[in-house]
């Protein structure tokens, strides 16, 4: 059994922590968090062992890993006295707040041969997979532009401050909801080198952006546009899409469809001329437990099965969080005014 | 409970398969007038009970229901709560204890206080109740014989080991509205495992249930295993798999399975309502006359 404690049991902690319950490799050594009212519900209907002070669970408990899921802010720091200790680490995206905070402990995580892991689940999503596997076979061919979006509706009246309405403590659409179509973009195609030029636009929020227009050019030379906005009520949820044009075909993906175009018959197997479409129902490998999705369970899984050393080549690692995080320092400083 | 049920994901823009689609449905079914015609439209084929989240836009729709007492005499309700989004974006915009601020009805310490001193007590289940009141306004006086736990919460609860909230969820709807409870999951087999180990006997448990064995964690074959040798009243759900299976093929499949009490299914169109009742009772016709056999 992999023994596995959690320091912050907000929105994404909880889910974590529900998943890890029912994790058959896994038993939870401990709970952290600040809220009492939090704390008080584990204690009594859950059998998790609760605690206020991170390091007294980590002393009292000795997890083999942990999962961090507090404000951002809080990362770099925390992080870097669970690698000391030997601990495996999986954090919450986005990685770090500043992005020389990073580069010290991608090297401390190696040195110590830790397993290193930022939940940015969209990896494990079928229909960006496959426009993966598609990309890494050259299938459209020279990729000339590229759209990413992501819209829904978080912030879509004027409400009361949390950390997420503060820019200090890593708040915004930019850390919070563009990260995650960065990284996607990272991942796909290449990671962002320069933004020539971007907007931030605050919708309702006082102190953050609620929406960002950015251009990105990648250090594979592609330029494409990035597109995100959470104050757009038109959305249910958040929805992610890519959009890559290539010299022989298109790709348009977003978490529940793929549309593949192909300018002609040269294409890969399951794929003909034209448009294809397949679903992520297809293209979604099943697993044991699910709870919101299922690349949320299987981000989990890839992070358990390293820590017990089967896992291969890691996902999201330290490293790559790095990538995103420079580019939303990019995507700041290139503010058009 | 009938044998067929009629959803709401395609009145609320929920398609698991194309943000397309859910786009065309929401300008659609963008008039409260449209879902009743709707509706009317799946009365017609004999189908009599609307499985429904406690999205806003419902209260509307009961209000229709509640004006025309003749003609929904018959008609029932399984609402099903809490309509998770709305929780969801408010957790993410202002914290777990900003949400519930929000949520609980009145004013939030002051509810508390007065259903006594909630907080201080550590009685969490009277937090719960007030939210399932709120969740619940809008059905009063219309016949909601099963109220249902949204699978998002059904199986977080699941994931950690709260089995005491499902207890409680079971207790309080039986006794305040006189409704059996029942639990939306992905994850069938191991809820029921919990549920017989907090005691509840016979659960009704609505889970996707389909051919492709989508969304069915732990596997199909369990699935069939458990279907099979377990005491419970399952409803299938995601039964076309969002697609990935015929109407025809996926409908043989479910009606051929034992234990199934009821089949959920949403559709905008009348032809589609048509040929998915029929094909449902025509199965269902020809599995008994096997079984006889």
């Amino acid at each position: 059994m992999i023994k596995v404690g959690l320091i912050g049991a907000g929105k994404m902690g909880i889910s974590h922590l529900a998943i890890l319950g029912a994790h058959p490799d896994v038993e939870i050594s401990g709970v952290c968090d600040t809220s009492k009212m939090v704390l008080d519900v584990l204690e009594k209907y859950s059998s998790f062992k609760c605690y206020t002070d991170y390091r007294k669970m980590i002393s009292e408990r000795r997890p083999d890993a942990v999962v961090v899921a507090v404000p951002t802010k809080m990362h770099a720091a925390m992080v870097r006295e669970l690698l000391e200790q030997g601990i495996h680490v999986f954090v919450e995206k986005p990685f770090c707040l500043h992005p020389s905070e990073a580069e010290p402990l991608i090297t401390l995580a190696k040195q110590k041969n830790l397993v290193n892991q930022v939940g940015y689940h969209n990896k494990w999503v079928g229909t960006f997979a496959e426009v993966k596997r598609l990309l890494s076979r050259n299938a459209i061919g020279e990729i000339y532009h590229f759209h990413g979006q992501a819209y829904g509706p978080v912030v879509v009246k004027q409400k009361q401050d949390t950390w997420r309405s503060s820019p200090d403590e890593g708040g915004g659409c930019l850390m919070d909801y563009a990260s995650h179509v960065i990284d996607l973009i990272n991942y796909l195609i290449s990671p962002v080198q320069s933004v020539p030029s971007s907007m931030l636009k605050s919708v309702f929020s006082r102190s953050v952006e609620d929406a960002v227009f950015a251009m990105l050019k990648l250090s594979n030379g592609v330029s494409g546009v990035l597109s995100v906005n959470w104050s757009d009520e038109t959305y249910r949820k958040m929805t992610t899409s890519v959009q890559i044009n290539g010299r022989k075909g298109k790709i348009v993906s977003d978490a529940n469809e793929l549309k593949v175009f192909f300018n002609d018959g040269e294409c890969p197997q399951g794929y003909s001329k034209g448009w294809n479409v397949k679903y992520v129902t297809d293209l979604t490998p099943q697993v044991d437990f699910y709870l919101r999705g299922e690349e949320y369970t299987a981000q989990m899984d890839h992070f358990i099965s390293a820590v017990k050393g089967d896992a291969g080549t890691g996902i999201n690692t330290f490293e790559s969080a790095s990538h995103t995080d420079r580019a939303i320092d990019l995507i700041r400083k290139a503010q058009f005014s | 409970m009938d044998r067929i049920l009629f959803g709401d994901n395609q009145f609320f823009a929920v398609n698991h398969i194309s943000d397309e689609k859910s786009m065309a449905q929401s300008i659609r079914f963008k008039s409260d007038q449209a879902i009743i015609h709707t509706l009317d439209q799946a009365m017609e084929f004999g189908i009599n009970t609307f499985m429904c989240t406690t999205h806003d836009r419902i209260a509307n729709i009961c209000e229709i229901i509640r004006e025309n007492p003749s003609k929904y005499s018959d008609f029932k309700i399984y609402p099903c709560m809490p309509y998770a989004h709305k929780y969801a974006n408010a957790v993410t915009d202002l914290g777990v204890a900003g949400a519930l601020k929000q949520y609980v009805p009145g004013n939030f310490f002051g509810s508390l206080f007065k259903g006594g001193v909630a907080y201080l007590s550590k009685d969490y289940e009277s937090i719960m109740e007030l939210l399932i009141d709120a969740e619940m306004k809008m059905f009063k006086g219309l016949n909601t014989p099963v109220i249902f736990l949204q699978n998002v919460i059904t199986d977080l609860l699941l994931g950690l080991g709260m089995k005491d909230i499902f207890v409680a969820f079971h207790q309080y709807v039986s006794k305040k509205y006189n409704a059996e409870a029942g639990f939306i999951t992905m994850n069938m087999p191991a809820l029921l495992d919990m549920l017989e180990s907090a005691g509840i006997r016979n659960p009704i448990i609505c889970a996707s249930i389909n051919k492709a064995g989508f969304r069915m964690s732990g596997g199909k074959e369990l699935y069939e295993q458990t279907l099979n040798t377990r005491t419970f009243r399952a409803i299938a759900m995601q039964v076309l798999a969002g697609g990935a299976v015929s109407p025809k093929e996926a409908i043989q499949y479910v009606c051929s399975l034992p234990n199934i009490q009821s089949i959920l299914f949403g559709a905008s169109s009348r032809g589609n309502i048509k040929d998915t009742a029929s094909f449902i009772r025509s199965y269902d016709e020809m599995y008994q006359k096997v079984d006889k056999i």
